[in-house]
């Protein structure tokens, strides 16, 4: 098997397991109890706290552990939403989010809030000139994601971030796809609140945290006992934190030497695939972008079909095409960055652990050409094409 | 996700291709909903189909249930072909999944306008069958996105 879909999720890496494994049968205690063993897994979480707060500049009382990304997204916007309404009703967001901000903007909506939703430019850059024009002083929140999981596009941060607090309004940064895949610094980029998910950095399913600066009024999320500073209620995760907190160890430990193996490997799977691939386009940013993302788009060609296809290889990847999501539509990030319908349906995503190989690589791209042919032989669209240009010399 | 039948239609779909000087041809679906399916149909002078060919742009179900339609109305009159429906195709391949019901849908539709193009072309009536209301072109302009 070829596992290029670490963008949906990631192996966890052996060690995060081992660091996990004492604190399902050995320290097993509650860590609001007050004896030795309670105190044990009170001090695990403490010490995974310290360590996802070096990594990114916070203090450790800024971190909240959660259930993942989407609960991380769901509390800092619906929380700072209602703890700033008597400030203003708006947010902007941006039209390439993730559906666990998008939705939790629609459910907003709903209850009196008016989003701005900012486009993104061909590359699925958010233009930063674009947010100075939207903000009002009505404005209490801007939210735009670290890096885009679609395309890999990363986002000029530091420079939204700027503008938003030159305006006096809270910056909240997705960065699921980023946290532990590229260096950040809260403080530098002046990020009021980040989300980010354990599953995505080799850590496990179900954890994850949000950050949150000092002196922001946000109200809890789970009521309930104390538990992180009674903001997000009930008996911790404590496995998956210590797991998390591994995770990030691992991460930033191998950051620089995983960032340059996958860029090398990247950028061969790109030049290999637009040399040998006819008809393709590589979406988001050529070099601004997620050093282990590769999306491509193949006309006349549909994104499941070659997904079906690459499993009966042995090769895991996605698609933004509508047939993997369920609904008749697209994906609204390859629709946001002024794609046609029918070249969206034939988009695939191939993202990249350090673990991949060159071999490995060559043989996707070997059948990859094969299948696209083959889908293409069975195109009526490819069909109308070929009669068009032959009709047209 | 898929049946036995479905993934084995996929993956070895019967009757792919073109006919040339079809007696007709029908193109159903449009590119934006990610499915396209046109189908050719060779008719004899006793209106039986003798030869059926498909292309089709689309997911696994769409190659899956163009495959099967053709299938089932090789050698087949007219009349007999009208009665293969989307429910026929579904049953042939032994069920899809919810979300991928409108692909049999438009297995019918392509036979049918396929028919329907022989009919025009040939001045007859076939029982049943009326102009169909798939076209590549339907919804490109109506929606904004």
């Amino acid at each position: 098997m070829i596992y290029l879909d670490n963008a949906a999720t990631t192996k966890t890496a052996p060690e995060v397991v081992d660091a996990m494994l004492p604190y399902f049968t050995q320290n097993y205690g509650n860590p609001s109890s007050i004896y030795g063993l309670g105190a044990a897994s009170k001090k695990a979480i403490t010490d995974a706290r310290k360590i996802i707060a070096d990594k990114l500049g916070a203090k450790q009382e800024e971190i909240y552990f959660t259930a993942g990304g989407s609960e991380s997204d769901n509390w800092a916007l619906k929380a700072a939403a209602e703890a700033y309404a008597s400030k203003g009703h708006h947010i902007i967001t941006t039209k390439i989010e993730h559906h666990a901000i998008l939705h939790t903007c629609e459910y907003l909506e709903k209850r009196g809030f008016e989003i701005t939703y900012l486009d993104v430019d061909a590359d699925g850059l958010v233009h930063p000139e674009d947010l100075e024009a939207a903000i009002r002083p009505d404005t209490i929140l801007v939210s735009v994601m670290f890096a885009n999981n679609e395309i890999g596009t990363i986002e000029p941060i530091k420079e939204l971030a700027a503008i938003t607090k030159a305006h006096g309004a809270l910056f909240h940064t997705d960065a699921v796809q980023a946290f532990g895949q590229v260096p950040i610094d809260v403080n530098e980029l002046k990020i009021d609140m980040l989300s980010a998910s354990g599953h995505k950095l080799n850590g496990p399913k179900g954890t994850g945290f949000l950050y949150i600066r000092t002196g922001i009024k946000i109200r809890s999320f789970v009521h309930g006992g104390a538990q992180e500073r009674s903001r997000r209620a009930g008996t911790e995760n404590v496995p998956g934190i210590v797991g998390l907190g591994a995770a990030a160890d691992r991460a930033f430990r191998i950051m620089d030497d995983k960032i340059a193996k996958e860029t090398k490997l990247r950028n061969y799977l790109i030049e290999r695939i637009e040399n040998e691939i006819p008809y393709c386009k590589l979406n988001g940013h050529r070099t601004r972008r997620l050093p282990n993302n590769v999306n491509f788009s193949f006309r006349f060609v549909e994104g499941e079909s070659i997904l079906i296809m690459l499993d009966m290889k042995g090769v895991c990847a996605s698609s933004g095409s509508a047939c993997t999501s369920g609904s008749l539509d697209p994906s609204h990030v390859l629709l946001a960055i002024g794609m046609k319908h029918e070249e969206a349906h034939g988009s695939l995503r191939l993202t990249l652990s350090e673990e991949n190989t060159k071999e490995e690589l060559d043989f996707v791209v070997d059948n990859l050409k094969a299948i696209i042919e083959r889908l293409r032989s069975m195109s009526p669209l490819y069909e109308d094409f070929v009669k068009h240009n032959k009709e047209s010399v | 996700m898929y049946s036995e039948k479905v993934m084995d239609h996929f993956q070895n779909p019967r009757n792919v291709g073109e006919i040339e000087n079809a007696s007709g041809v029908g193109t159903v679906g449009n590119a934006k909903c990610g499915d396209i399916m046109r189908i050719f149909l060779d008719i004899d002078e006793n209106q039986i189909i003798q030869d059926v060919k498909f292309k089709t742009f689309g997911c696994g179900a769409a190659v899956a249930t163009s495959s099967m339609a053709t299938e089932l109305v090789k050698g087949k009159s007219v009349q007999e072909a009208m009665q293969v429906t989307n429910k026929a195709v579904m049953e042939a391949l032994d069920g899809l999944p919810p979300v991928k019901v409108h692909c049999s849908l438009l297995a019918e539709e392509a036979i049918h306008a396929a028919l329907w193009d022989y009919a025009q072309k040939n001045g007859i009536v076939i029982e049943g069958l009326s102009q169909p209301k798939s076209d590549i072109h339907d919804g490109e302009e109506e929606e904004e996105y």
